[in-house]
C-alpha cells in the first residue's frame, strides 16, 4: 500500500515512459524514501538545483526506480530556512556520494554524518584508516598503470589480502552540469554524448528523450528503431572489449587478441554503416543524424552475425579453459542480498540477482515492439558478470538482426520545437553498463536551466569496495574490470 | 587447447601496414631528429587521461588489437612515466588533474615527447576553458604532436605517434 500512495499522488513527467513526479515536504521526503525502499525500489539519481533567475527556490530531487515506474520526488529548500535536507544514506547507501557531490556543486548539504567533499579536491581527503598488527596501506592512482581513467584506490591489506578498499574520485570532474547551462537546449545532446564516451548513445538518447517529451515531438518509428540499433551496437562493442580484457586479466592473452579483433571488425562495420566507429553524434533531437540504406543495413547485419558466431565459439573456449575458470569463479563475489541493499544497477546488478532492465521494465520504442530477454545470474562473482556479458552480447546480436532487417519505412528525423521556459523532462535508457538517466529543465529562449546526467557507476562503485573484501590485491584488476565502471560518467 | 590452437591458426595474421607520418599534426619540433629516431626504435608510451570522457581511451585500447600490430612496430605501453619516452595525453586538462599531469611530465626522463589526443586535448573540445578545465594540453605541458578527432581513429593515433618520432618529410 505505502508506495501506491505516493505513486497515485504523483503527476506524469515528460520524456521516458512511466516517469512520475511529486513535490514533498521534509517529512514526506524521508517517508517516501522509506516506502520506496520497503517496496524493493532503488535510488536511481539524486541532484540539487540551485535557485537562479525565475527559479526562486533551491530544490533537491531524488529519482527512484520502483516496480511501478520512475518516481521523482522534489523537496524545496526554503531560502533562509534550514540549510540541510534530510539525508538518505541510512535508507539508500548510494545516496552518500551523491549528496556529497551535490554539496560540492551547490552548497546544499544533507544531514548525513559523512560531510567529506567528493568532487572537490580543494582540501586534503581523510581516508578511513584500518589499524592492527601487520596492516598496511597501498595507495594506487590517480594515474594508473594501464590505459584507463584516473581515480584513486586506497587498499588496507594484511599480506596480500584486502581488508578494506576506499575509493577517492572526482579527478576528471569537468563542470559538465555548468557547461550544459551555457549550451542551447537543442545542442545539449552533444555534451550528453560525452558524459561517458563509452555510453555515448545511451546518454545522448536519454537527453533527447527528455527534450522530445518536453517539446511534444513525436519521434518517427524508423528513428526509434535506428536508435535501438545504435544502442545495441554500443552494448555489443563494449561487451566484446570487456570479454577480451577479462580474459587478459585472467592470464589468457588469447582472449584479448581474439575479442579485440572482433570488436575492431564490429567498429569498422559500424563506421561503414553510420560514418563513424563510435556513435557520438548519431542520436540527435527528433531522430538520428543519418539514415541507414537497405544495403548498408544488410552489410551491418552480416558483420554482427559473424561477430556473434565467433563470440559463441570463444565462449566455449573460455568455459573449457581451466585457468580462466579458476580465476573467474568465486572471485569478487557480490551476494544478491548485499547487491539489493547497495542498490546495484545494470549489468553488475543483474549478475547479482537484481533483475532490473529498463528495456524490459519500462520499454520505450523500439523495445515495445522488439522485446528484450532479460539476463539474470545469481552468482555475483566475476564468472557471473562474464556470463551476463556473453548472454547480453548474443541478445544484442538477436535484437540487431530484428531491428536492422525490419527497419520501418519513413523518415528518420522530426522537427523539435524549443520547449517552454520551466518545462521539465526525464530520459531513461538502459545503456550497456546500466540505466542512464538525464533530468532536463528548460530555461528561457531555448536555454538549459538545469541538466543532470546520471551514470549507474555512481551506484556500482561502492559495491566494488565490498566485492574486493577478502580477495587478494592481484585479483583487483580482474574484479575491477568485471564491473568496468565509468570515472568520467560519475565525476561530472 | 586444441580449439584454441585451431582458432589461432584459422584467424591467421591480420596485421595491416602502418600509416605514413603526417607533418600537419606536428605542433613543434623540439627534439633533435636523430634523438627522436633513436627513441622510435623502441618507443615506450605512457598514457595519461587528464580529463577525457573515455572515448579516446577506447581508441587507444583498440590500437592494441592485432590489426595495428603495435609491438611489431617496436612500440609499447608502459606502466610508469619513469619508463616512458612519450606521453599520450587525452582530455582537456581538468583542474583536478593539473597537478598529477605535471608530476607525470616531470617524472618522465628527458628527452621526451608529448602527443595530445582528441579534439579536447588539441583545442579544449566542448568544454574549452572553464572554472573546472584548463583547456588544451599545451596550456599545461609542452606538446609536440596534436591529433584531433572525437575520438581519433587508431590509425590517426598511430600516425600521430609515428610523426613524433619521424624525420621531416
Amino acid at each position: 500500500m505505502p508506495l501506491r500512495r505516493w505513486w497515485d499522488r504523483a503527476q506524469a513527467v515528460a520524456g521516458a515512459p512511466g516517469v512520475r513526479g511529486l513535490r514533498a515536504d521534509r517529512e514526506e521526503w524521508l517517508l517516501a524514501a522509506r516506502d520506496v525502499a520497503a517496496s524493493g525500489g532503488a535510488l536511481q539519481a539524486l541532484w540539487v538545483s540551485v535557485a537562479s533567475g525565475a527559479v526562486l527556490q533551491t530544490t533537491v530531487c531524488g529519482a527512484y526506480l520502483t516496480d511501478r515506474g520512475v518516481l521523482v520526488i522534489e523537496l524545496a529548500l526554503p531560502a533562509g530556512g534550514d540549510p540541510d535536507y534530510p539525508g538518505l544514506q541510512g535508507i539508500f547507501p548510494a545516496a552518500s556520494r551523491l549528496q556529497r557531490a551535490a554539496s560540492d556543486l551547490s552548497g546544499a548539504r544533507s544531514s548525513d554524518p559523512d560531510t567529506r567533499p567528493w568532487l572537490s579536491h580543494a582540501r586534503p581527503y581523510e581516508f578511513i584508516r584500518v589499524d592492527g598488527e601487520g596492516v598496511h596501506e597501498i595507495a594506487v592512482g590517480p594515474v594508473h598503470a594501464g590505459t584507463i581513467e584516473p581515480g584513486h584506490f586506497r587498499f588496507s591489506v594484511v599480506g596480500e589480502k584486502v581488508l578494506r578498499l576506499e575509493e577517492r574520485f572526482g579527478y576528471v570532474h569537468k563542470g559538465l552540469e555548468r557547461r550544459f547551462t551555457e549550451l542551447p537546449i537543442l545542442q545539449g545532446h552533444r555534451l550528453a554524448a560525452r558524459v561517458s564516451g563509452d555510453s555515448a548513445v545511451a546518454f545522448s538518447w536519454a537527453y533527447c528523450q527528455a527534450l522530445e517529451g518536453m517539446s511534444g515531438c513525436a519521434v518517427p518509428r524508423r528513428a526509434a528503431w535506428l536508435r535501438g540499433a545504435c544502442l545495441e551496437l554500443e552494448r555489443l562493442a563494449n561487451h566484446l572489449g570487456d570479454l577480451g580484457a577479462l580474459g587478459n586479466d585472467a592470464g589468457f592473452a588469447f582472449g584479448l587478441a581474439q575479442f579485440s579483433r572482433l570488436k575492431e571488425d564490429l567498429l569498422r562495420a559500424v563506421a561503414a554503416a553510420f560514418g563513424r566507429r563510435y556513435l557520438f553524434d548519431t542520436v540527435v533531437p527528433g531522430g538520428t543524424a543519418v539514415d541507414l540504406p537497405a544495403e548498408a543495413a544488410r552489410a551491418l547485419t552480416e558483420a554482427v552475425r559473424a561477430v556473434c558466431i565467433e563470440t559463441a565459439e570463444l565462449r566455449g573456449i573460455y568455459e573449457e579453459h581451466e585457468g580462466v575458470r579458476d580465476r573467474f569463479t568465486g572471485t569478487g563475489r557480490l551476494q544478491p542480498d548485499l547487491a539489493a541493499r547497495l542498490g546495484v544497477l545494470g549489468l553488475a546488478g543483474r549478475a547479482s540477482g537484481q533483475a532490473r532492465d529498463a528495456r524490459v521494465d519500462l520499454p520505450c520504442a523500439p523495445y515495445t515492439e522488439v522485446p528484450v530477454a532479460k539476463v539474470v545470474q545469481q552468482g555475483g562473482d566475476v564468472a557471473a558478470r562474464v556470463a551476463v556479458r556473453f548472454e547480453e552480447a548474443q541478445e544484442a546480436g538477436r535484437l540487431l538482426e530484428r531491428l536492422l532487417s525490419k527497419l520501418p519505412e519513413g523518415g528518420h528525423t522530426a522537427t523539435v520545437d524549443t520547449p517552454a521556459d520551466g518545462a521539465f523532462g526525464v530520459g531513461l535508457i538502459e545503456g550497456w553498463r546500466g540505466p542512464v538517466l538525464v533530468a532536463l529543465q528548460a530555461g528561457p529562449e531555448g536555454s538549459i536551466r538545469r541538466c543532470h546526467p546520471h551514470d549507474p557507476s555512481w551506484q556500482n562503485w561502492p559495491a566494488l569496495e565490498y566485492a574486493i573484501l577478502g580477495n587478494i590485491v592481484p585479483d583487483f584488476p580482474l574484479i575491477n574490470k568485471s564491473f568496468n565502471l565509468s570515472y568520467s560518467g560519475a565525476d561530472l | 587447447m586444441l580449439k584454441t590452437l585451431r582458432k589461432i591458426a584459422s584467424v591467421g595474421v591480420v596485421s595491416e601496414p602502418a600509416p605514413a607520418p603526417e607533418e600537419s599534426l606536428r605542433v613543434r619540433r623540439a627534439l633533435d631528429e636523430r634523438v627522436a629516431a633513436v627513441l622510435g626504435r623502441a618507443l615506450c608510451i605512457r598514457h595519461v587521461d587528464a580529463g577525457s570522457c573515455n572515448g579516446c581511451e577506447l581508441e587507444i585500447q583498440a590500437l592494441g588489437n592485432p590489426y595495428y600490430n603495435l609491438e611489431g612496430r617496436n612500440i609499447r605501453f608502459v606502466a610508469s612515466p619513469r619508463h616512458a619516452d612519450l606521453l599520450l595525453v587525452t582530455g582537456p586538462v581538468v583542474r583536478n588533474m593539473e597537478a598529477p599531469l605535471k608530476r607525470v611530465y616531470a617524472a618522465t626522463p628527458d628527452p621526451k615527447l608529448v602527443v595530445a589526443l582528441g579534439d579536447c586535448g588539441c583545442a579544449g573540445g566542448l568544454l574549452g576553458e572553464c572554472p573546472a578545465s584548463l583547456g588544451r594540453v599545451s596550456n599545461v605541458i609542452p606538446v609536440d604532436v596534436a591529433v584531433p578527432g572525437c575520438p581519433p581513429s587508431p590509425t590517426r593515433i598511430l600516425q600521430g605517434i609515428l610523426t613524433a618520432i619521424s624525420p621531416p618529410a
